[in-house]
């Protein structure tokens, strides 16, 4: 199965902007589906990118992140080729986790 | 041999009156405590993304209040035509950032997310969030330990909820 995580990690001298972007329905479980009845809670949680063995960013995400969730952040120190690990944990146990190289 | 206990027997002692001014200190502020604690490990802020308005929502998570600052810049559109995603970012240049979160005033839960900002990692984060109506926007960034808050009316013409 494809990834739910689709990542875009590019260096600039010192700097790695990366950009991700996610399929998952984010689900608020305030919703009701067409025949009337309410659309369990279902979103991520906990988004984490890990560089060099050491978490560079985490994100903790309540129902209010938008439906295939997108987020950009910037950080210092990796150099083109590193590895980027990504994953995320939803409140349903899912979970699903990509590694990408810096270009 | 009796040059090295002097030293090392002091040590021990201030470490013991340390630890033991700590358990006191989490003793005494069983709710605050732990919420900060939370902010400040890896663990999911369950309790914070469970507040229905901004201020519980922000005492949840950091057990301190926040004050406006324009150091922070908080970017989102004036008016967002459809609720369900709004591109919401904030920039600041304040140093030491540890955390930024959003909130959205007006929705179910006021926290939308809050992110762990690692050393070496720029404090300048995009991302699309939900709401429900026209709302007020808060950007609370900790830096040094402290809270710094923009905020942001944002007109909602669809609101994010809808089925």
């Amino acid at each position: 199965m494809a990834s739910s995580i689709r990542v875009r990690a590019t260096s600039n001298g010192d700097i790695t902007e990366v950009q991700a972007l996610i399929q998952h329905p984010m689900d608020t479980g305030l919703v009701k589906d067409p025949k009337g009845e309410l659309i369990p809670a279902h979103y991520i949680q906990q988004l984490k990118f890990e560089w060099n063995g050491k978490d560079v960013f985490v994100a903790d995400w309540g129902t209010a992140v938008s439906k295939d969730p997108y987020v950009k952040f910037s950080f210092k120190g990796a150099k083109k080729g590193d590895e980027l690990k990504i994953s995320w944990t939803d409140n349903k146990g899912g979970s699903d986790t990509t590694t990408a190289k810096i270009a | 041999m009796t040059t090295t206990t002097g030293p090392v027997a002091t040590r021990r002692l201030i470490l013991q009156g340390a630890a033991s001014v700590a358990l006191l200190g989490l003793g005494n502020l069983p709710f605050t405590a732990t919420s900060a604690r939370a902010a400040a490990n890896d663990k999911y802020p369950e309790e914070a993304f469970k507040q229905k308005n901004e201020a519980d929502a922000i005492k949840a998570l950091y057990g301190k209040t926040a004050e406006p600052s324009d150091k922070v810049k908080l970017d989102a559109p004036e008016i967002a035509e459809n609720g369900g995603v709004v591109p919401v970012s904030v920039t600041t240049t304040l140093d030491k950032v540890s955390s930024i979160s959003f909130l959205v005033a007006e929705n179910p839960y006021a926290l939308a997310a809050s992110y762990k900002i690692a050393e070496g990692t720029i404090p300048a984060i995009a991302n699309r969030l939900k709401m429900a109506k026209s709302t007020k926007l808060v950007a609370i960034v900790e830096a040094d330990g402290k809270l710094y808050s923009a905020t942001k009316e944002v007109k909602v013409t669809v609101g994010g909820c809808g089925g």
